[in-house]
């Protein structure tokens, strides 16, 4: 794994590689799509894991992480990008990899429709996949409030009344004087 | 009436070098067809859109989003500990290997070490999971094939391994017996005995399967041939598990990448060729004979006493230092992977899940069912074992 470390920092520039829990290196966004090709044709990591976003609000900031297998090697292999997180509803945008893996087409679906992040040239990658006629925030992105989306979206079945569990407790414990039998 | 049949090709349209064809809906020769989401054909929560001519299908698309509960996003917001019941619920059939990769991501992040005994239970847990998980799918194989008897006979099989699940974590289904630090308990006084009992039990079942499925002339000039995988789209479409298996790639995470104590017992993997919807039935078939092998194996060097869980911090208060990891199994349908970043709170910064149905049920579907008679979409779909949940999570 060192020797590919080493072979790939002579042609690209990466800013951090950890080794603790697995190997993941960080490369320029520019960069992402030629490093794919290289790791993929010439070091032989042929297998797509996985592709996935982190949202990290407070640098404003997307990590995509793709994660490569090499079957020969038995070792996998993150590659980390950083792309600018942009106010919704403008997008932000990434290259596509659908070119390398056909079943990339189906991770950057589900990533511009979880966090917006768009994929120009991805086939399909307007149609929904999972959510239909959604008009929201991106629901992963950390600023979307799933308890504010349910409360007004949802509501309250009528006849049904609710009870806050400790005075509801308290009041059955330690009936107060007077209430007992009203 | 024009008869679209085999004879009659040059009434099809051209194919493209790409492998499409042009389909013109208004001129009145194709028809939409929707397998799913209510179908007995379909696997779960999803449907195909299928454009057929004839009847022979010449687009499917797949659709999901029938089952979305947002998961990831929901254990964002809860403590680690808090997450279990919902990793769980993420694949039915296959509950366990979701309780192992969240645990044993949470371990590895944490830096927990789990004791030997623990391990041992884990793997056999593991494989409990596998064996009952093959046995509904033999019953949906066959019955989408329309050998509804077979399906009665290895639910029943299944329900012995559940039976034992429910003795072991008083559960059918979602056992959660795998938490971080080890497992919930030691194995009930003569739980071996009665284990033995129910793979004998299972072993019966299988010899009738094996007589009155795979020696089946209807079955095999039916499946022999259909829904063929070409070993160069394996890599291509993350194709894993018994599916890559089936067309003769030796990938078995159990074997190349040992986790658990899968280092400790002695198997090979099952590689085959044909890569045809009856290779990877008779694959997956062995593979549960492999499973019950494996679980006389694990049986035999489980300790009956000992440490089973390791010395955890307060489960409440539990925080894990910020990094990222990549855990994963090989479960019935291929390579399942959790993905988790944490950011030295007490709450997960996010966690993805790599589901094999994900690329299973989506692009190769897609691909697969091109050109597949529409009494065989059902057979082709279970043939390659997806499960929806875990596509949306």
């Amino acid at each position: 794994m060192e020797q590919i470390i080493e072979n790939i920092k002579k042609q690209f520039t990466l800013s951090d590689v950890t080794t603790a829990h697995g190997t993941y290196i960080t490369c320029e966004k520019k960069d992402t799509v030629s490093l794919l090709t290289y790791l993929k044709d010439v070091e032989g990591f042929k297998h797509l894991v996985l592709i996935t976003a982190v949202d990290w609000i407070e640098d404003n900031k997307f990590q995509l992480t793709y994660l490569l297998n090499s079957p020969k090697l038995k070792t996998e292999l993150g590659v980390r990008t950083f792309i600018e997180r942009s106010v919704w509803p403008e997008e932000s945008e990434m290259q596509s990899a659908h070119h390398l893996w056909p079943a990339a087409k189906t991770y950057q679906r589900e990533l511009h429709e979880m966090f917006g992040i768009d994929f120009p040239g991805s086939p399909e990658i307007n149609d929904p996949l999972i959510l239909e006629w959604w008009d929201d925030i991106p629901p992963y992105r950390r600023d979307f409030d799933t308890k504010k989306y349910s409360e007004e979206t949802y509501y309250p079945r009528e006849g049904r009344s609710t009870n806050d569990p400790s005075d509801y407790m308290k009041d059955q414990l330690y009936p107060r004087e007077g209430e007992k039998n009203a | 009436m024009l008869d679209y049949g085999v004879n009659n090709r040059e009434l099809f349209p051209e194919t493209k070098s790409d492998g499409t064809v042009d389909i013109d809906l208004s001129s009145g020769k194709f028809v939409k067809v929707w397998q799913g989401p209510q179908h007995p054909g379909i696997t779960g929560n999803m449907s195909l859109e299928l454009t057929i001519l004839g009847d022979e299908v010449m687009e499917s698309k797949t659709h999901v989003g029938y089952l979305h509960r947002g998961f990831e996003k929901l254990m964002e917001r809860r403590r680690f500990i808090n997450n279990f019941p919902l990793v769980c619920r993420i694949c039915v059939p296959e509950p366990d290997f979701n309780e192992y990769c969240y645990a044993a991501a949470l371990e590895e992040l944490a830096g927990i070490e789990i004791p030997e005994n623990a391990q041992w239970i884990r793997t056999l847990i593991l494989e409990m999971a596998r064996l009952q998980s093959y046995m509904m799918w033999m019953g949906g194989q066959a019955g989408s094939l329309g050998m509804g008897m077979i399906g009665q006979w290895v639910y029943w099989a299944r329900d012995r391994v559940l039976q034992l699940f429910e003795e072991l974590s008083g559960a059918r289904i979602y056992h959660i017996y795998i938490i971080p630090g080890g497992v919930r308990e030691n194995l009930p006084e003569g739980f071996k005995g009665r284990m033995e009992q129910m793979l004998q039990d299972v072993e019966n079942v299988l010899k009738d399967v094996d007589r009155v499925l795979f020696h089946n002339a209807v079955f095999k000039k039916r499946t022999i041939g259909l829904g063929y995988i070409d070993p160069d789209w394996v890599d291509e479409y993350g194709i894993t598990g018994p599916n890559a298996r089936a067309a003769g790639f030796n990938r078995d995470i159990r074997k190349n990448y040992p986790y658990a104590k899968y280092g400790e017992l002695d198997f090979e993997p099952i590689v085959k060729k044909d890569s045809d919807v009856f290779t990877r039935a008779r694959l997956r078939f062995e593979d549960a004979r492999l499973s019950i092998d494996l679980i006389r194996q694990i049986l035999a060097k489980t300790p009956d006493k000992g440490e089973f869980k390791a010395k955890m911090p307060s489960m409440l208060h539990w925080k894990i230092p910020p990094g990222e990891t990549y855990v994963k199994a090989e479960c019935t349908r291929g390579e399942y992977g959790y993905y988790v970043v944490t950011d030295g709170s007490g709450y997960p910064r996010r966690i993805n899940v790599r589901g094999p149905s994900y690329t299973h049920a989506v692009t190769l579907a897609e691909k697969l069912m091109v050109n597949v008679n529409l009494a065989d979409v059902a057979g082709t779909l279970v043939s390659i074992h997806t499960y929806p949940p875990e596509i949306e999570r």
